[in-house]
């Protein structure tokens, strides 16, 4: 057992102030913390499952340490949602059926919605390639890019 | 799927850094973007005693054009090197291999550094460095050497990096009007590690090719150059160029290995789809 170090980190938008492992993962750190909507599917970066946002960027909160987050601005599903900045894609998601036992979607969505604000107008192709690092194993992928589409054509005030 | 405990330690210089280093030798790893790092821990296949953690070294940090060089500091995301317009200007095929790296999430956090010293034979960058010739700048406390791409990566996960040194930079010779470059790579899915790769940077000039660099990766133990062939394209008209030739002495050079997905002969295939589609993409330059 390694001595805990204090941290400090911003989660949506609350300062949060704890003694930590320095191998515990900001992903466990979050749940640890009631925030269960960051889920833990593989612990090696590669289903995006654990997706949150740091300091404004999508990344994988099984590879970065809280120890790591100090003094740094995370915010997860929970404070996405509560901005409402993405209900848009969100009621997408429920109108397309993109979910069924929900435990890639806060993945997806966050993914998603840093790809929109990158690239107003994805192609199908584009959205496919940019959220390829995301797994779902119910829904088979099209209803998922169904609704990042209808997203972004609403946006453009295309549909 | 946890990893083992460790001590970290957050480094602000790169004299913090040897410090953890000369104390801790291979019992120590650095701490860059953790997207191959973390995992290796988290399955137990990598258990160090101690992190330093390098996010915040100035000393690693910056794209900088420099007369005939482009420098890049280690700690660049792979975000950032993707999105440079200085790379894609003075580094097009670095430029080029960025958008096959991992997916979006890992680049924002993965470094440039990182996954060169990692030396994945698999991965894009050791093979685009080959390519362009670039030199690496190394440091530890009592040292400062600068090695050639070709001599830097040894295998396996094994570059000729000691466990006191640090990957500072890399140099890049910038591109001129007469280069002309060439990345792809086959995988099963977008992001997915490479089951063949190229990387390809020549100088066309006249309609005729007046240098050539194929590298070949995720065929070997390490990226590696096919020679003969490269030498054969010099002095060859971009459109009238022996394909099958080329591809045979490809064939001839390098003999690719199994991995755990692919066999060597879907990788003996793979590679001259490759250099097919690269030589047809070269035929159609006019320069």
């Amino acid at each position: 057992m390694s001595a805990k170090t204090s941290v400090t980190i911003t989660v949506n938008g609350e300062i949060l102030t704890a003694l930590v492992e320095p191998r515990l993962s900001l992903a466990d750190f979050l749940r640890e913390e009631g925030l269960t909507g960051t889920h833990v599917g593989c612990e090696h970066g590669v289903c995006g499952a654990c997706t949150v946002m740091v300091d404004g960027a999508t990344a994988r909160g099984c590879l970065i340490l809280a120890v790591q987050c100090d003094g740094r601005e995370v915010e997860t599903i929970e404070g996405a949602t509560k901005s409402e900045r993405l209900k848009d894609l969100q009621d997408n998601f429920v109108e397309c059926n993109s979910l069924q036992c929900g435990f890639c979607t806060p993945g997806m969505v966050l993914t998603a919605d840093e790809l929109l604000r990158q690239n107003p107008s994805p192609s199908r192709e584009e959205i496919r390639e940019h959220m390829s690092g995301n797994y779902c194993r119910c829904t088979g992928y099209q209803a998922i890019v169904d609704a990042v589409e209808l997203t972004a054509k609403q946006r453009r005030g295309e549909a | 799927m946890k990893s083992r405990t460790f001590e970290y330690v957050r480094a602000v210089s790169l004299d913090e850094v040897f410090a953890v280093l000369d104390e801790y030798g291979d019992d120590a790893k650095i701490l860059a973007g953790g997207q191959s790092l973390v995992p290796a821990m988290n399955m137990r296949f990598a258990a160090p005693s101690i992190l330093v953690d390098v996010n915040g070294v100035g000393e690693l940090s910056g794209i900088q054009l420099d007369g005939d060089k482009l420098t890049i500091g280690a700690m660049n995301r792979h975000a950032d090197v993707l999105n440079s317009a200085d790379v894609k200007l003075h580094a097009p095929l670095i430029s080029a291999a960025m958008p096959y790296i991992a997916h979006a999430t890992i680049r924002n956090r993965g470094t440039f550094g990182g996954s060169l010293c990692n030396a994945d034979p698999a991965s894009e960058l050791p093979a685009c460095a080959i390519a362009v010739n670039a030199q690496f700048t190394i440091k530890s406390s009592t040292s400062a050497r600068r090695v050639s791409a070709l001599d830097f990566f040894e295998g396996t996960y094994a570059t000729c990096m000691e466990p006191n040194e640090i990957l500072v930079s890399v140099d890049v010779p910038i591109a001129n009007d007469a280069t002309y470059v060439y990345f792809d790579e086959l995988a099963r899915r977008k992001g997915d590690y490479a089951m063949a790769g190229l990387a390809a940077q020549t100088t066309i000039e006249k309609g005729k090719f007046t240098s050539a660099n194929l590298i070949f990766f995720a065929v070997s133990e390490m990226a590696v150059r096919a020679p003969a062939a490269s030498e054969m394209l010099l002095g060859c008209r971009v459109g009238d160029v022996d394909v099958e030739g080329i591809c045979a002495a490809v064939a001839n050079e390098i003999t690719p290995f199994e991995d755990l997905t692919t066999s060597a002969e879907a990788k003996s295939h793979m590679m001259k789809v490759l250099l097919r589609r690269a030589l047809v993409a070269f035929g159609e330059v006019s320069a």
